[in-house]
């Protein structure tokens, strides 16, 4: 007898919560084999294939193509099988697609026609100030690149898979098309190699954008982003100008364990000869990405992966620039300083909406950039609130937060009510399991908790 | 299962294996096979999480290269490593239970699809970053050479891995010191979206030892048969205290690169061309019924025990608990 199974609508990611069923291949009725592809799904990064993980026959389509904001491990269609049916049954990814035209000629120089055109470039904004747009950080991030190489013919992109991939996290979407294989250079798997070349390129008078895959990788190229890049200025007598931007996704992104999560923010802001800079909002990412490609210095643009999809109000016109060195107060607040970067100012700001309900009013700050850090804010926040809290996901020894608390030491002594209180990742590498992963990352609680401490409240 | 994959002594038969040698491959080929679609399928239902690299189409390459090691032999490979561990006699409810990051799993759920280990299988991991494999199985090649030990490290990577510098860093030192090393480039065409084309000037990878002195050979990677005697030969050039070896498997991952890849970069027939004329698993499925070992039937049923096999581990992967709380403190180094 025939036993149906329910095929569920499958995360073909780690961070998909739900997605558009696109189209079904099968119909009620048709025979299915383990492979056969049964619909397309869309997500905002990718099309994919949902395949068939059992044999029998598509009984039922519960889910009718077309159909938005489907969630992940919804029934989206039966299948009746011969066998004794198993577990319930998603078909598992499988991608799809157009084929794409043979690579074949590699020289990067050559005029070539370059691909079609997949899709249209980012429509041009007009410039009238104050004027936003509602963007993603991953659209800032693009944009940002595009304008500044509107601007000045020597800024180039390159890293792995930016170019006909669109970035692994679809950052460069649309750039190879606007700017060609000259300027937007898919690398090899050679970080060292790549990072190094970047750097050459950058004494010889062109400013790449180095892009990681995540900065997990970079560490593959720490010598040539510390030795090389950072050093040389200082070593040459001032001669050797490298204005470069490292950049990629840092932190600690969904399940992908300890090789590929973990934040380097302290690392780099550890270096003299580097700027380090870590923005949270769409606007700030766009900003900060400009002025660190005109930076005549080598950059350090730490971004994250789980902040991509967000939006934000970003400004229109190609001349938003947020200065580096500066931070931001996310939210005014009398009674406790909380300074966060990158993803974790989400995290603060959720907490302090938790705070206004125990009566404690906090003021985030946005750090933005960690060297230069913006000192001045931070204290002139204490001299009011007298509490700071910190917060990030990296390991406490040596942190950011122990750098924020020896400047407290050191110049706001006298009005602090409370010693600093550091909340950060555990001090282990990052665990797979997912409750594990949760408690190695600071959470709202924890910031709920800290800042109650501090304001000796239980 | 966890039946052993070690050569059999004086077992030969490469050239015309004989019918339980055959029955053996395709079976420990299934099993992975049958193991990475329940993957898939646990990861589409949010069983799984982060990064799942599947094994699907390269089945080939791991069983016919497993086929000709020793006891006491070492394998280190990158994060396509599911299909390896099973090859490797691995517990399929220790690797499944690690893929939903239980206290079964072979790092107790602390490692994932990409971190996993065996001491007692020489199975020296599942790592994570592109080509940091090589230096390491080349360091286990140090180790046997050192203690004299007739082992032999058997060292995987990808196409898009050997365009790394620290594979070429090795190469030099284990052809300098003659380690016992063979080097297995997986040759799926693609590095992520990228093809080997584009990724690489010179595209014969069997020949990238050449600068050093290394030897190198092209196998069929969807021909288990023709990676056993490949492997045979790289393996004994190795034992027998001549260095180094290079086998570049020409082999396809079905799948995209992970779970999340669009896969535009190739096309449809070439993927539909490889499973409908190269699979590894119906290749040996066909020698097995045109020799008369086994008819459909019989093929069938293989299929079933090991679908029994693999919904065991799914339901005990499902089943163990998550890891202690305590654990997120643990083993991250040794309490002196
Ligand atoms: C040093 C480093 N750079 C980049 C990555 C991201 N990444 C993971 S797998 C991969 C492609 C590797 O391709 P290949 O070596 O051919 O192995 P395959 O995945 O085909 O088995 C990339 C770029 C990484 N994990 N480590
Ligand atoms: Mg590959």
């Amino acid at each position: 007898m025939q036993r149906p199974i329910e095929v569920l609508m499958p995360a073909m990611s780690p961070t998909m919560k739900e997605g558009k069923l696109s189209r079904w291949l099968k119909n009620a009725g048709d025979k299915v084999k383990p492979g056969d592809v049964l619909a397309e799904i869309e997500t905002d990064k990718a099309t994919m294939e949902l395949e068939a993980a059992d044999e029998g026959t598509l009984a039922e389509i519960l889910v009718a193509a077309g159909t938005e904001g489907v969630k992940v491990n919804t029934p989206i269609a039966r299948l009746a099988t011969g066998a004794a049916a198993t577990a319930p049954t998603a078909a598992a990814s499988r991608p799809e697609f157009p084929p794409a035209p043979p690579a074949t000629a590699k020289a990067l120089f050559s005029p070539s026609p370059g691909r079609p055109v997949l899709q249209a470039p980012p429509a041009a904004v007009p410039n009238v100030p104050g004027e936003t747009a509602m963007l993603t950080v991953r659209e800032a991030l693009r944009d940002a690149m595009a304008e500044e190489m509107r601007r000045d013919p020597n800024v180039f992109l390159m890293g792995e898979e930016v170019a006909e991939y669109q970035g692994a996290y679809k950052v460069s979407q649309g750039l190879l098309e606007e700017f060609g294989k000259k300027r937007v250079v898919d690398t090899p798997i050679t970080e060292m190699g790549f990072a190094g070349l970047g750097v050459g390129a950058a004494f010889a008078g062109l400013r790449p954008i180095v892009e990681f895959m995540t900065f997990n990788f970079a560490m593959q190229a720490i010598d040539q982003i510390i030795n090389s890049a950072a050093k040389t200025r200082y070593m040459s007598g001032g001669q050797m100008d490298c204005p470069i931007v490292f950049r990629g996704p840092n932190g600690a992104a969904s399940r992908v364990a300890a090789q590929h999560s973990q934040c380097f923010a302290s690392w780099y802001a550890h270096c003299p000869g580097l700027k380090v800079v870590a923005p949270y909002s769409a606007a700030d990412a766009k900003g900060l990405l400009k002025s660190a490609i005109r930076d005549p210095n080598p950059v350090i643009f730490l971004e994250h992966e789980m902040l991509y999809g967000q939006s934000f109000d970003v400004p229109t016109g190609p001349e938003h620039l947020v200065p580096i060195g500066k931070a931001r107060i996310a939210r005014a607040g009398a009674h406790v300083t909380i300074a966060a970067f990158s993803l974790m100012v989400g995290t603060a700001l959720k907490a302090a909406e938790q705070l206004v309900a125990e009566g404690i009013d906090a003021e985030i700050i946005d750090l933005r950039s960690l060297r230069p850090l913006d000192t001045a804010t931070i204290v002139a926040s204490v001299k009011k609130t007298n509490r700071l809290v910190t917060i990030e996901e990296g390991w406490p020894f040596a942190g950011i937060g122990a750098e924020l608390a020896a400047l407290m030491m050191e110049q706001a002594f006298d009005d602090l009510d409370a010693p600093v209180t550091r909340l950060t990742g555990v001090d282990v590498p990052m665990p797979y399991a997912a409750n594990l992963e949760k408690l190695a990352l600071p959470q709202v609680e924890q910031i709920v908790a800290a800042a109650k401490a501090v304001c000796y409240r239980r | 299962m966890a039946t052993t994959k070690r050569k059999t002594a004086g077992e030969t038969g490469v050239a015309s294996p004989s019918p339980q040698v055959l029955l053996r491959y395709y079976r420990d080929m299934l099993m992975i096979r049958r193991f990475e679609e329940r993957a898939g399928q646990m990861y589409g239902m949010g069983l799984i999480g982060g990064f799942c690299h599947l094994y699907i189409g390269q089945e080939a390459v791991v069983v016919g290269v497993q086929a000709a090691l020793e006891e006491g032999d070492t394998v280190v490979t990158s994060y396509r490593d599911h299909g390896q561990m099973l090859a490797a006699g691995m517990d399929p409810n220790g690797v499944l239970a690690e893929l939903t990051g239980r206290r079964g799993g072979y790092s107790k759920g602390k490692g994932g699809s990409m971190h996993m280990f065996s001491r007692e299988k020489n199975f020296f991991g599942g790592h994570g970053i592109v080509g940091a494999q090589v230096p390491i199985g080349t360091g286990l090649a140090f180790a046997h050479g050192y203690r004299a030990n007739s082992r032999v490290s058997i060292t995987f990577f990808g196409d898009g891995a050997a365009n790394q510098g620290q594979v070429y860093e090795s190469f030099n030192m284990a052809s300098l010191w003659r380690l016992p090393v063979v080097y297995v480039i997986e040759n799926n065409k693609y590095g992520m979206g990228t093809s080997v084309e584009r990724a690489s000037a010179t595209i014969d990878l069997y020949t990238r030892g050449g600068a050093h002195g290394i030897p190198g050979k092209p196998v069929d990677g969807m021909d288990v048969l023709a990676v056993r005697a490949a492997a045979d030969e790289a393996v004994a050039h190795a034992r027998a205290g001549k260095g180094p070896y290079i086998l570049e498997m020409k082999t396809y991952r079905y799948r995209g690169h992970s779970m999340s890849d669009p896969a535009k970069y190739r096309a449809k027939e070439e993927l539909d061309r490889m499973r409908q004329e190269r699979d590894p698993i119906d290749r040996v499925g066909k020698l097995l019924i045109e020799g008369g070992v086994v008819d459909e039937a019989g093929l069938k049923k293989i299929d079933k025990e090991v679908r029994d096999i693999v919904l065991a581990a799914a339901e005990f992967a499902q089943n163990s608990a998550e890891p202690d709380q305590s654990e997120l403190h643990t083993d991250a180094l040794i309490e002196t």
